[in-house]
């Protein structure tokens, strides 16, 4: 049953934006999430959502795969959505008792919306198109200029690595753990939730006792393997920045460029 | 001036050398003492060798095994690895890119979650160019058969196969010599089938120097040498048809024999002529169906 979590949501493809360099891929990422922030002009969102619905399409991920990705945090849309609606204060358009709505809070409840849905879209995207190794790596990379102020960099990512690489292990090991124990008659579904978080000790005990266990061999592998840190080490992948980069770029700063002229030169209509 | 010259390549050609090791196991509690684990171990390996050591659980063997590339350092006495001190610190790298190491459970010695990038793992720790890493990592994939999973993670593979990565993660770093410490204790007989031929071919056709630690009697009859260790001091060191043959010694160490050889030692005791040196069946078979028809 616990076979069945994925880790990373990667959908692998050979699309234009799968085929980005993931640090570059970060990046425009990150611009799109200022972009939004920027806009401020209902134009200006229609770009935005109008570049994410392609990017989707280009990237070949089933609109299916971004609904699933926005699905756990409408509560929270809906909840700033409803602070934003009733205590902003402005123009009043409805009143109910205590309860006002104004038009700026109204305003402002919408774009947030869209906001909060369209950074998340955005985000699941990178996640949905480059595998936790390269992700690894360009976070490796992008965060090489840290190394100055004493950063753990190549630590941080080595550690990412392993996590990575362990949690099949961990989770196909929880489960044997899982079965043992309810063959040792452990019941771990019935009583209230105190019971049963009680009821997982037994099974965390082992988990980290073999947990260290494991830590201790490999740490002892790697050695054996001349693993000295991260100082003259070289990678065998080295990220490369090609064309396609470059047109992936461009259609980002295009899209920013378009969203401030919007902003400046076309009168709000809303 | 020539006998030194001599010795010298005599010495070459013996790749680990043991003078007098001993070592003992610090004390978990004030109150315990130091265990002794080794005592005295005079022990080489020679160029090209498949050597099996042999030995029960808590015999040393695996003490005795870490100390071919300095994971472990002597208490007293000395190792060298191509004539390199392994109490020698700063030629630490060497040491370890000479004598690689396999351990016993596959999935603690894995590090990366892509084949490819794991076997890649000892050749980025020491530095080598990215396309010449490219290059071995295609070759180690190659000599252990294992080029079609390249792009698989390690947990979609079987037991022996993890274990052919690890392998290949060790000679990609071109070692002279491998150090396999129960390579297959945790394997299903297919994966330590699969396990044990990686390692036969890599020493008859790459000439790579094998130790074998082991406490599976048929692993051990494959070897050109099989040393058995008992309590820290080397019991017997030849042959397998010299170490098997004395097949009561054996026993009282608490080892098995190949059941072959054990066969053959009962047959004895009845009284039939039968060597005592049998190893493997089909020998077994000619030596008994001869004595059949002589009958």
């Amino acid at each position: 049953m616990l076979k069945d979590i994925t880790i990373g949501q990667y959908f692998p493809g050979s699309s234009f934006i799968h085929r980005l360099d993931p640090r570059v891929k970060i990046i425009l990422t990150i611009a799109y999430i200022v972009m939004l922030f920027v806009v401020s002009n209902a134009i200006g969102f229609l770009v935005g959502i109008a570049l994410l619905i392609v990017s989707y399409v280009v990237a070949k991920i089933p609109a299916k795969m971004m609904l699933k990705g926005i699905k756990p945090i409408i509560p929270i849309v809906i909840f700033t959505g409803i602070l934003n609606l009733f205590f902003v204060s402005g123009t009043p358009i409805f009143e109910w008792g205590f309860l006002k709505i104004t038009y700026e809070g109204l305003r402002l409840a919408v774009i947030m919306a869209i906001r909060i849905l369209a950074l998340i879209a955005g985000a699941s995207l990178l996640t949905y198109t480059t595998s936790p190794i390269e992700l690894t790596d360009a976070i490796e990379s992008l965060l090489k200029p840290l190394k100055v102020l004493r950063f753990p960099v190549h630590e941080l990512a080595m550690m990412m690595t392993i996590a990575l690489r362990f949690i099949p292990t961990l989770i196909e090991e929880t489960d044997k753990i899982m079965s043992a124990q309810k063959a040792r008659g452990a019941d771990f579904e019935s009583g209230n939730l105190l019971q049963r978080a009680k009821a997982l000790v037994p099974i965390l005990i082992p988990l980290f006792i073999s947990a260290f266990r494991r830590a201790d061999d490999l740490a002892m592998a790697m050695e054996c393997r001349c693993y000295h840190g991260g100082e003259g080490r070289t990678r065998m992948k080295q990220l490369h920045l090609g064309a396609i980069d470059l047109y992936g770029s461009l259609v980002m700063a295009l899209c920013i460029a378009g969203v401030i002229c919007i902003n400046l030169f076309v009168p709000a209509f809303f | 001036m020539q006998f030194l010259l001599t010795e010298r390549k005599l010495n070459l050609e013996q790749i680990i050398i043991t003078e007098d090791l001993v070592f003992d196991y610090p004390a978990q509690t004030p109150e315990e003492s130091d265990t002794r684990v080794l005592k005295s171990v005079n022990f080489t390996v020679k160029k090209g060798e498949f050597v099996a050591v042999l030995g029960h659980n808590g015999s040393g063997k695996s003490t005795l095994a870490k100390h071919f590339n300095a994971v472990l350092k002597p208490t007293s006495g000395k190792v060298l690895v191509e004539e390199i001190d392994t109490a020698d610190d700063s030629r630490l790298l060497d040491i370890r890119q000479r004598v690689g190491m396999v351990f016993q459970n596959p999935d603690n010695q894995i590090v990366a979650t892509i084949v490819e990038e794991d076997v890649a793992f000892g050749l980025e720790n020491l530095g080598v160019e990215p396309k010449e890493i490219r290059r071995r990592v295609d070759e180690a994939l190659r000599q252990v058969d294992m080029v079609e999973y390249y792009r698989h993670s390690p947990h979609q593979l079987s037991g022996g196969q993890k274990q052919r990565v690890a392998i290949a993660g060790i000679i990609a770093m071109r070692p002279d010599c491998i150090v396999l410490d129960e390579p297959t204790a945790m394997l299903d007989p297919r994966g330590r089938r699969e396990v044990l031929s990686t390692i036969q071919e890599l020493n008859r056709e790459n000439g790579i120097t094998v130790v074998l630690i082991t406490h599976y009697m048929d692993e051990a009859v494959k070897a050109d040498r099989v040393v058995v260790i008992d309590e820290g001091n080397i019991l017997l060191d030849g042959t397998p048809k010299e170490v098997f043959r004395n097949v009561e010694q054996l026993k009282n160490v608490g080892l098995d024999v190949p059941q072959v050889t054990e066969l053959a030692y009962e047959l004895r005791k009845e009284g039939i002529d039968i060597p005592d040196d049998i190893l493997t069946e089909d020998e077994c078979v000619a030596y008994l169906s001869k004595l059949l028809e002589e009958s």
